[in-house]
């Protein structure tokens, strides 16, 4: 066992009482409770983590935060694996398993390093490139490219874990819970505000947790805690560490990812918790005290293990007590690594030099030169030495204008080199809620300009670095936000204060000359996708020049980093190829999320049976224990066939089909839309958004009906019976008896306002069975009804109310099958009775129910037209042979201006017609295309030209052929004529002839 | 994730809503419009980056349509008013 020999004696964050044991790479090491997987590995020595995307370099932790790049790791197994975690933002747990991922065989022989040493063949938009050159290759390329390509494996198994999603509300949302956070978040507590404070970290503090400073005249921490256990106080604030609000929304609307779990082991979790909740919260007012991302400096081979962020180096010095380095060099262009330099002095860390970009020196070097350090103003490092970890850097004087060398190049040892190249203000919410971004040429920064929500940023996010402004910023931020909300007069009482400081301008130093040529050296901007300095110039000279081109060309900004650390300084080399000032270049969009969130989170409990509601019919339950096959129509499940012992859908099918032809047969029709008209304009109602004539319609019958688009084309149909005077009952298509509904009361509630007509959806209220088949009165008679059913009586067209079976009913009798039907509505709660007693009535073995598939084939048989099946939003009535039902007299309704415009007189216009295959016993696929016969078995020459596609097609079991019905242009002129559909590799020839293949008189629907 | 102002139930997340496009179109006379004046309506729609006059139903509540005077470029919502009336004062 390991004993960590690079954990300082003291110090840190950590609880030394406890050992926490876990594996990285199969290895055994030990960490304590506080520790990130990163400082534990750092503290047991392990630099070396991981390999990089494209070229498979080795690489190191680099920060110790949400930008980390390089340590991206797998943790987990089996169902439980997550492919890329940042190992800086994971918290060590008794029992976790890391492994590096990008490596093959192992991390430190990987095969996939040989890239690196093709690099010049794989430049910047490589990937791009393999499309054009060399002709047609892109499919040998891509089986290798898809290979390479990615971070990481997902497990194939269901996720074992819980997730949850919560809506909130809150009159403050305070982002970020360093010290301008805390302070914000106290101000606008004590003022009485509802308020939620969001952190990403497992503690509070922020920059405070690793800065040496002081608050109120005490320890930083002191005051956090204070801070903190005060506001746990107040009924009105909740406290949320380990959430990162990751998207910023309109009007305020912002989600949170709460990693409920993921600091415990999965045994220790217990699954009593959710693993990760989203939450989605509407705020009021947000203060943004997002802090700010140090960016490294652009030098060759500047991806190393050794070389850290000067801050993250200072991080796991004074929070995690881990020391990164036996022997540093600092490389700045800014004051803040000067604390980073102090630091290192108090862990006992040989620092051999300090170099900084600055020519003049400052203020901060020299109480640290007081201490006998080394500090190399105007000198930058050109180049860092090693092969898998620093052994040391090349430094030299700069030119004035820092673009060239001044002097000669000399190399000082060390083993780690913290780096800053300043801070970027975390504007990535800030940018998402819409705010303008504004760059600070002092900073070499972009920061928040002016907002467009209901929001203001605070601290380092605002550009504020220094403490004492942060502590002032936040506050008022606070406080005035609460005001906003009507809380407090927006003074702050009580404010924090620290000890101002008084920091040097940074000297901005995109790209760092080197002494190697520029072929050769391998400046690297975005380490995590392996783009370099070259790279982005190559961009430009190929005409890339647009951020949001050069972006996606050589990938920079782009996975999981999302341009934390490399964007600015990748901007900037951009501006300096293109000769621009780096605002004019811009930044790219930033987009939600700021970090990586699981599908889980988003998915949260929608998943399995509540992924989507099923509806079911009061029958659903009968059909599945009769051994439904089902179909999804909409959300609903409907029966498709009911197979016996030995049959498939085939034989099912026709053995229905002949049921309702010979004998009588039951199908569950209850899905259909059926609307309940009721006002003395109803009749009104009907005139305008049907084709037909309404007025003539007597109470107890019914009527087919049409229902068109604005724009003339069809939009459902289905009939309507009137119950009473003013009193009407629609039926609708079942998939889209919802559109129906909302069409028609789009019209009622923004047109015709005047309208006394009121609308119900009573399609759940009703259950509908259809009683059809010539038998199908004598089971009628036999169950029982108060309604005369004699024939004369009761006719084609006509509704009936009463009892069936004692059961309250209605009847319409109205076919889809073209034989005689009796389709009986009952209160739902009723059906299942009327249905098993219609079953017994019917007879063992004679009466049949009947799914969806047959009643397709005898509407089929019949040329009824399916709305959605046989039309698709292109098709008029006159296209379907139904001008009879498109009334003339009437001066207006939905769709009958569109009639008479010149496209929808075109004789060319597809038309439904019925299709007989030479062969009988071919079935045309349906979306067959139909072209005109060939003179041989083949198509002819190309190109052949389409004219019309198969809609429906079934084997008929009646007419004992197949049958089809198509759209073909200017088919009702064509009857009899001989036409082919294209099959694969053939044309299958088919006599156009009237869709109406049985029956056409209708006279078994008068039976 | 819009917040609107429902005139009948009050704010309600966007989610709730279906957008039902340009508001306060005037439906040509089907007898007397000419073929172009029936083509405006049935297929242009304005689309400016600016304030808009849209019509909006709340589908997940009361089902009730009503217009919204939103910015489209800030999604700044200006007014909700009922279906019928007029863009109040200011607004436009």
């Amino acid at each position: 066992m390991t004993s960590q020999p690079f954990r300082l004696p003291t110090g840190g964050r950590i609880d030394r009482s406890r050992r926490l044991a876990f594996t990285f790479n199969g290895q055994r090491y030990e960490g304590h409770p506080g520790d990130s997987l990163a400082s534990a590995l750092l503290a047991n020595g392990v630099h070396l983590v991981g390999r990089s995307f494209k070229y498979h370099r080795p690489r190191g932790i680099m920060s110790a935060g949400i930008e980390e790049t390089n340590a991206l790791v797998r943790v987990g197994s089996g169902a439980r694996i997550d492919p890329a975690q940042r190992a800086t933002q994971i918290e060590l747990y008794a029992g976790l398993a890391a492994e590096s991922i990008n490596c093959w065989p192992s991390l430190a022989f990987d095969l996939g390093s040989t890239i690196d040493r093709l690099g010049r063949f794989l430049p910047a938009g490589f990937y791009y490139k393999t499309f054009l050159w060399p002709g047609g290759r892109w499919m040998f390329y891509e089986r290798f490219i898809r290979k390479a390509a990615g971070l990481g494996e997902a497990p194939r198994e269901k996720d074992p874990d819980r997730y949850e999603k919560r809506f909130d509300h809150c009159d403050v949302l305070v982002v970020g819970g360093g010290p301008a956070g805390l302070a914000a978040a106290y101000a606008a507590g004590r003022a009485g505000a509802r308020v939620v404070l969001a952190d990403d970290q497992m503690e509070f503090g922020g920059q405070l947790l690793w800065r040496e400073v002081r608050i109120d005249g005490g320890p930083a921490l002191s005051w956090v805690t204070r801070a903190i256990s005060e506001m746990e106080g107040m009924p009105d604030v909740r406290l949320l560490p380990h959430a990162t609000v990751c998207g910023y929304y309109d009007h305020n609307f912002l989600t949170i990812l709460e990693r409920v779990t993921d600091h415990l082991s999965p045994a220790a979790a217990g699954g009593r918790m959710p693993r990760q909740r989203l939450w989605k919260l509407r705020a009021r007012e947000v203060v943004l005290a997002t802090g700010a991302i140090e960016r490294p400096l652009v030098f060759d081979n500047n991806d190393l293990p050794g070389i850290m962020l000067a801050g993250a180096v200072q991080c796991y010095l004074l929070r995690y007590g881990a020391r990164p380095g036996a022997r540093a060099v600092i490389f700045t262009n800014n004051d803040s690594a000067y604390e980073t330099a102090a630091a290192l002095f108090d862990a006992k860390v040989p620092l051999a030099a300090i170099v900084d970009t600055r020519a003049e020196p400052v203020a901060a070097a020299a109480k640290l030169r007081q201490r006998g350090l080394n500090v190399l103003f105007g000198h930058a490092v050109v180049a860092a030495k090693g092969r898998k970890h620093l052994s040391a850097v090349t430094v030299a004087p700069l030119d004035e204008g820092g673009g060239g060398l001044a002097g000669p190049t000399r190399e000082i040892a060390c083993d780690l080199l913290c780096v800053s190249g300043g801070w970027s203000p975390a504007v990535h919410l800030f940018s998402q809620s819409g705010g303008r971004l504004e760059f600070d040429p002092v900073l070499g920064a972009f920061l928040p300009g002016a907002a467009r929500q209901a929001m203001r940023s605070a601290g380092a996010a605002a550009g504020a670095f220094d403490l004492a402004a942060c502590l002032a910023g936040g506050a008022a931020a606070g406080a005035t936000a609460a005001q906003r909300c009507g809380f407090g007069d927006g003074q702050v009482r009580r404010a924090p204060g620290a000890a101002p400081t008084a920091a040097a301008p940074p000297r901005p130093l995109w790209e760092v000359p080197s002494p190697r040529s520029a072929r050769r050296n391998r400046k690297f901007v975005d380490l995590q996708n392996d783009v370099t300095a070259a790279d982005i110039a190559l961009a430009a000279r190929e005409g890339y020049t647009s951020v949001e081109l050069a972006k996606r060309y050589t990938t920079a900004g782009m996975g999981l980093d999302q341009g934390k650390t490399g964007n600015i300084n990748a901007l900037a080399i951009l501006a300096s190829e293109t000769a621009v000032a780096i605002p004019a270049v811009g930044t790219t969009t930033f987009r939600p999320p700021y970090v990586p969130m699981t599908f889980g989170a988003l998915a949260g409990r929608d998943v399995d049976d509540l992924y989507e509601p099923v509806r079911k019919t009061p029958l659903t339950d009968w059909h599945a224990a009769a051994g439904a096959a089902f179909e999804p129509v909409g959300r609903w499940r409907r029966p498709m066939y009911y197979p016996r012992p030995g049959e498939d859908m085939a034989k099912a099918v026709e053995r229905e089909c002949r049921a309702v032809r010979d004998g009588v047969a039951l199908c569950d029709a209850s899905t259909l839309g059926k609307i309940d008209i009721q006002g003395p304009d109803a009749v009104k109602l009907l005139d305008r958004v049907y084709t037909n004539a309404w007025g003539s319609l007597a109470i107890g019958a019914c009527r087919y009906g049409l229902m068109l688009r604005e724009d003339g084309m069809v939009f459902d149909d289905g009939v309507t019976a009137r119950l009473a005077e003013h009193h009407y009952l629609m039926t609708t298509t079942t998939g889209h008896a919802d559109a129906v509904l909302s069409w028609l009361e789009e019209w009622r509630q923004c047109e015709w306002a005047d309208l006394r007509v009121y609308l119900t959806a009573v399609t759940t209220h009703w259950a509908a069975i259809m009683l059809t088949g010539p038998k199908a009165r004598a089971v009628l008679a036999r169950v029982g009804t108060d309604i005369d059913i004699d024939r004369a009586a009761f006719r084609h067209m006509a509704v009936r109310q009463g009892t069936v079976a004692g059961l309250p009913a209605r009847i319409f009798r109205v076919s889809f099958t073209g034989e005689l039907t009796f389709e009986i509505n009952v209160p739902a709660s009723c059906a299942l009775a009327l249905w098993r007693i219609l079953m017994i009535a019917g007879g063992d073995g004679e009466i049949t129910p009947i799914g969806t598939e047959a009643l397709h084939v005898l509407r089929a048989e019949k040329g009824y037209i399916a709305v959605g099946h046989d039309t698709d939003g292109t098709v008029t009535p006159a296209d379907l042979g139904m001008g009879w039902i498109v009334s003339n007299a009437k001066a207006d309704f939905i769709g009958k201006r569109s009639q008479s415009l010149a496209d929808l007189a075109r004789s060319d216009r597809r038309q439904f017609v019925g299709l007989l295959t030479d062969n009988p016993q071919e079935v045309l696929p349906e979306g067959a295309q139909i072209i005109e016969a060939p003179t041989g078995s083949s198509y002819g020459r190309p190109p052949v030209p389409m004219i019309g596609h198969v809609t429906s097609s079934y084997l008929s079991p009646t007419l004992d052929r197949s049958i089809a019905l198509a759209l073909i242009a200017g088919g009702h002129r064509r009857m009899g004529e001989v036409v082919a559909a294209a099959l694969p590799g053939r044309a299958a020839r088919a006599k156009i002839v009237s869709p109406r293949f049985y029956d056409p008189d209708g006279a078994r629907l008068n039976d | 994730m819009l917040l609107i102002h429902c005139p009948w139930c009050g704010p309600r997340n966007e989610s709730e809503f279906a957008c039902g496009g340009e508001g306060h179109i005037q439906r040509p006379d089907p007898a007397m419009a000419h073929d172009e004046v029936w083509v405006d309506y049935l297929f242009y729609r304005r689309n400016p980056k600016a304030l808009h006059l849209e019509r909006w139903v709340h589908a997940q509540g009361c089902r009730r349509w009503f217009n919204v005077a939103r910015n489209t470029l800030t999604h700044e919502i200006r007014a909700v008013y009922r279906m019928g009336e007029k863009p109040p004062e200011g607004v436009r």
